[in-house]
């Protein structure tokens, strides 16, 4: 399954400062779910200090998640079930001001 | 997807941290704006045909502010003239970068845009203040001189307000930090919308009851163009363990935010309790709570090679001053030879 990662607000430093992604993620026996591609992108994508981008089985309060533009709180965040060409977002709100 | 509570038929794009409303896109920007709105009108924080600074760093605070308040003035013709004034605190890779972000706020809003330089207002940029004092204080030295930096601008823009792009949550933080630090003089006056310094120009806060995540919202579908980098100097700041720990609690329940700020607002410290009286320095006539500002204590500490002189203890800084007063006598006290000063040759007097 093809999907598209983005990064702003400063989150993309921790994602060697790059914007965008395209990712494909192999066919599992239960459905992808949000929970478990932060732990994919843990093991695949984040270069380190992974505690400033997940805390407990969530992203680190302060990051913003929006899946195709709209906010992840109105789609069960974690347990949101990903579909093929979602694009997903993570916008720090932690950064500069 | 869920609809918008306001049953306008769209779906909802975002779920508002203050009520729990999932609002569309439309009716996010329409109760967005209108709190600010509401805000502005409530506290009459601006006189019609009045000149306001903002307070612009190129972040999403001061961004977004700048763009709401042009909007709003047009909308509601609150008849304000409204200008950006900048702070360059000589940071490389953080404020050099961000300042472009700025000068294309001043292009897209067609605001004049003022550039005020710790190099030029205290003869020292923060990476020099950081060679000399490494990292562990030097954000104290960076809040004491921007705060002053901001007023100079001000003074120097002759505008009627200053306007910051302190939010919700960072009124939050900053009761936080007062308790725990138990600094009650600033506890009591951290959450007023409207801050005068005496006959300086008053600071008002129009987004104190926005939320932190609406603004980053805000900015992202309204497609505002900000800076986010970290400072690089900043993980060594004490304002960033009150950050985490209200984080933390806002995940819990949002309203935190607002209870804190409710609870800061209506707390009334003890009268028996010290609290400094306002009076203005010596060196510079600044508004301050000692005889000698901070800022020209840090300054002094910085020229005569003493850079922790204003850290720590008052105590300790009146004795070390005192000795310097004897030294000084020739140049401080005689107005002739003002110039020849260290603190007045780089401070210019306020009014």
């Amino acid at each position: 399954m093809d999907i598209k990662l983005e990064f702003g607000g400063g989150a993309e430093l921790l994602f060697d400062n790059q914007k965008q992604y395209k990712i494909t993620l192999e066919n599992k026996k239960t459905p992808w779910l949000i929970g478990d591609l932060l732990f994919w992108m843990k093991d695949n994508l984040l270069k380190d200090r992974p505690e400033l981008f997940l805390q407990n089985d969530s992203v680190r309060p302060g990051i913003l998640v929006l899946v195709n533009d709209t906010d992840w709180e109105l789609m069960d965040t974690v347990r949101y079930e990903i579909k093929p060409n979602d694009s997903i977002l993570f916008i720090s709100t932690l950064h500069g001001g | 997807m869920p609809a918008c509570s306001t049953k306008c038929g769209k779906n909802a794009i975002l779920k508002r941290p203050k009520t729990g409303d999932a609002l569309c896109k439309t009716c996010f920007f329409e109760a967005f704006e209108n709190e600010i709105h509401f805000t502005i009108e409530r506290a009459k924080l601006f006189r019609p045909g009045s000149t306001v600074a903002i307070g612009a760093s190129g972040g999403k605070d001061s961004t977004v502010l700048a763009y709401v308040l042009k909007l709003l003035n047009e909308k509601y013709n609150y008849q304000l003239k409204l200008v950006l004034l900048s702070i360059d605190e000589g940071i490389t890779g953080y404020r050099d970068d961000s300042l472009n972000t700025v000068k294309q706020n001043q292009e897209d809003y067609g605001m004049p845009l003022k550039i005020m330089s710790y190099k030029d207002l205290y003869g020292w940029t923060m990476d020099e203040i950081v060679a000399e004092i490494g990292r562990k204080n030097n954000c104290t030295f960076c809040g004491v001189f921007r705060r002053q930096a901001l007023d100079r601008g001000a003074n120097l823009l002759k505008v009627d307000y200053l306007a910051t792009g302190h939010n919700a949550d960072d009124i939050a933080e900053t009761v936080l930090m007062n308790i725990l630090r138990g600094d009650l003089a600033r506890l009591n006056r951290c959450t007023s919308i409207i801050t005068d310094c005496g006959d300086g120009i008053p600071r008002v806060k129009p987004l104190k009851y926005t939320f932190e995540k609406e603004i980053v919202m805000y900015a992202y579908f309204r497609k505002l163009v900000y800076f986010s980098t970290e400072c690089v100097f900043a993980p060594n700041a004490y304002r960033g363990h009150a950050r985490v720990l209200l984080k933390d609690l806002e995940k819990i329940d949002p309203t935190v935010i607002m209870n804190i700020i409710q609870s800061g607002e209506t707390i009334k410290v003890n009268e028996t309790a010290k609290t400094p009286s306002l009076t203005r320095c010596t060196q510079c006539n600044y508004v301050s709570s000692q005889e000698v500002c901070k800022a020209c204590i840090l300054l002094e500490g910085l020229n005569k090679g003493l850079p922790r002189l204003g850290i720590g203890k008052s105590s300790k800084v009146k004795r070390l001053l005192k000795e310097n007063e004897e030294k000084n006598k020739s140049c401080c006290r005689n107005d002739t030879q003002e110039s020849a000063c260290i603190c007045k040759a780089n401070l210019p007097s306020i009014k």
